[in-house]
């Protein structure tokens, strides 16, 4: 029998997550496809000193309509740096859009308080598919001639100038997907898919938080984008007044 | 002062360049306005970097919006037939491995040899790089969209970039406010000029000098 990887809550799903962790969150800017439950349980569970990777640096807790409605409010990991839980973000677009969104990242950065590596949006996915795949480093020609080639290793490839790229994996890695059985094959839906199968991969434990949950064989297996393989956690969002 | 050329008409010269067929990526700003400015029977297939290949417009009936369909600039779109999604390894492998035809990216400056300066801001001390440094480094070809100079009238083609790079020598053409250029490996090449804007009057707003093309002609609007 296959181990059921389903949790009851949110807060069970992330109570293991220990200080200093490095955590892996799905999604790009907006609300689609960031696991807003699953980081509110956290900033609950209350973990400090945590290496956060993601897109942005939370472009939440603003109303800034991008991706969203005007008027929504959504969680993200900004709800994690205003509760001053985190030390360093790894991100490609690490401030919101708008230079008056409200942002506790830009607010701790320009005060000293929090790190941040800045990645190239491409670096920063395929160093992530790297620590998936076993893969150690890479060379890229992105970033050549610039602050982020500074420093780094390079070499000309096939006739082009590239620099060498570490992979990023983490301790935990938050997911949201649309659709899961309950051994973990995972499906998603339309473009909340982002960075979400690849940090699936790249993490000792991946933790999933998803609309629906099914049995096993109820998924046709040519859908299936994550295979069970890499997930071990799984959480159901409730439905409205469930 | 002499009239300029608004943004939605830069973008509208954007749209005349890119051919049928084409997969094309657009960045934020004027960029951003060329995908409604194609005319309807030229198939174009836009490609976004968090995970979409050929989107339709953007959805303006509030009733039909899905919010789990949007462009990278977080518009809700419409899904093309043939439309399809994936993740964003696979979409940078498609960026970087050269399987875009035309990206057009916005920009600070850019620089006689296509250097490009377009993610961090000097009057804010910060910025953003997102899938900028990828896509100037992996198209096909990159054409920028801005206006010429900036608001102080300070030349925006410039020899050498003064602010933080985003690529070097990738820019192919440079669509302006008054201006159409090519970046060729003998300098930049003035291909058409804004209506009632004169040669001299272009180079007084240009940096490095100007190669002035065999067919100068005026825009076609």
């Amino acid at each position: 029998m296959a181990r059921n990887k389903v949790y009851p809550t949110f807060e069970s799903a992330v109570a293991d997550i220990s200080d200093g962790s490095t955590i892996l969150i799905g999604g790009f800017g907006g609300p689609a496809g960031i696991p807003q439950n699953l980081i509110v349980a956290l900033r609950d569970q209350g973990a400090k000193n945590l290496t956060i990777v993601h897109n942005t640096a939370g472009f939440g807790l603003s109303t800034i309509g991008y991706a969203a409605p005007k008027d929504v409010i959504y969680n993200d990991h900004a709800i994690l740096i205003e509760n001053r839980q985190v030390k360093k973000v790894y991100a490609s677009y690490p401030f919101p859009p708008s230079p008056t969104a409200r942002s506790p990242f830009k607010e701790q950065y320009l005060a000293g308080e929090i790190e941040l590596e800045i990645v190239p949006q491409g670096t920063l996915a395929e160093r992530i598919r790297a620590g998936g795949a076993g893969i150690g480093a890479f060379f890229t020609p992105t970033g050549v001639g610039t602050e982020v080639g500074e420093g780094k290793e390079t070499r000309i490839i096939d006739g082009k100038k590239q620099i060498l790229e570490y992979a990023i994996r983490g301790d935990y890695a938050l997911v949201r997907a649309h659709k899961t059985d309950t051994m973990g094959n995972l499906i998603y839906r339309g473009t909340a898919r982002t960075f979400n199968p690849v940090m699936a991969t790249a993490a000792t434990v991946t933790i999933v938080e998803v609309d629906e949950i099914v049995e096993p064989g109820e998924l046709d297996p040519e859908h299936i984008i994550t295979p069970f393989v890499y997930v071990d956690r799984i959480v159901k969002i409730p439905k409205e007044g469930e | 002062m002499k009239e300029r050329l608004d943004r939605q008409t830069i973008a509208m010269r954007v749209a005349k360049e890119i051919p049928e067929d084409a997969v094309v990526n657009l960045g934020i700003g004027i960029p951003d306005l060329v995908a409604n400015l194609i005319p309807e029977e030229k198939d174009v297939h836009f490609q976004a970097e968090h995970g979409i290949l050929n989107f339709g417009s953007i959805v303006l009936d509030e009733e039909k919006i899905d919010w789990d369909y949007t462009d990278a600039g977080g518009h809700p779109v419409e899904l093309k037939p043939g439309c399809c999604f994936f993740h964003h390894a696979d979409s940078f492998a498609m960026v970087r491995g050269g399987h875009i035809d035309i990206t057009v990216l916005g920009a600070l400056q850019v620089s006689e040899k296509g250097d490009l300066a377009n993610w961090w801001f000097p009057q804010w001390g910060f910025g953003n790089i997102g899938g900028g440094m990828d896509l100037a480094v992996g198209s096909e070809k990159l054409f920028v969209a801005m206006e010429h100079t900036t608001k102080e009238q300070n030349p925006k083609i410039v020899k050498k970039c003064s602010y933080p790079l985003t690529a070097i020598e990738a820019v192919k053409m440079i669509f302006t406010d008054i201006a159409v250029m090519e970046i060729t490996e003998a300098g930049i090449l003035l291909k058409e000029f804004a209506p009632r804007w004169t040669v001299e009057e272009i180079q007084a707003l240009t940096e490095p000098r100007l190669i002035i093309s065999p067919e100068l002609a005026e825009m076609e609007l």
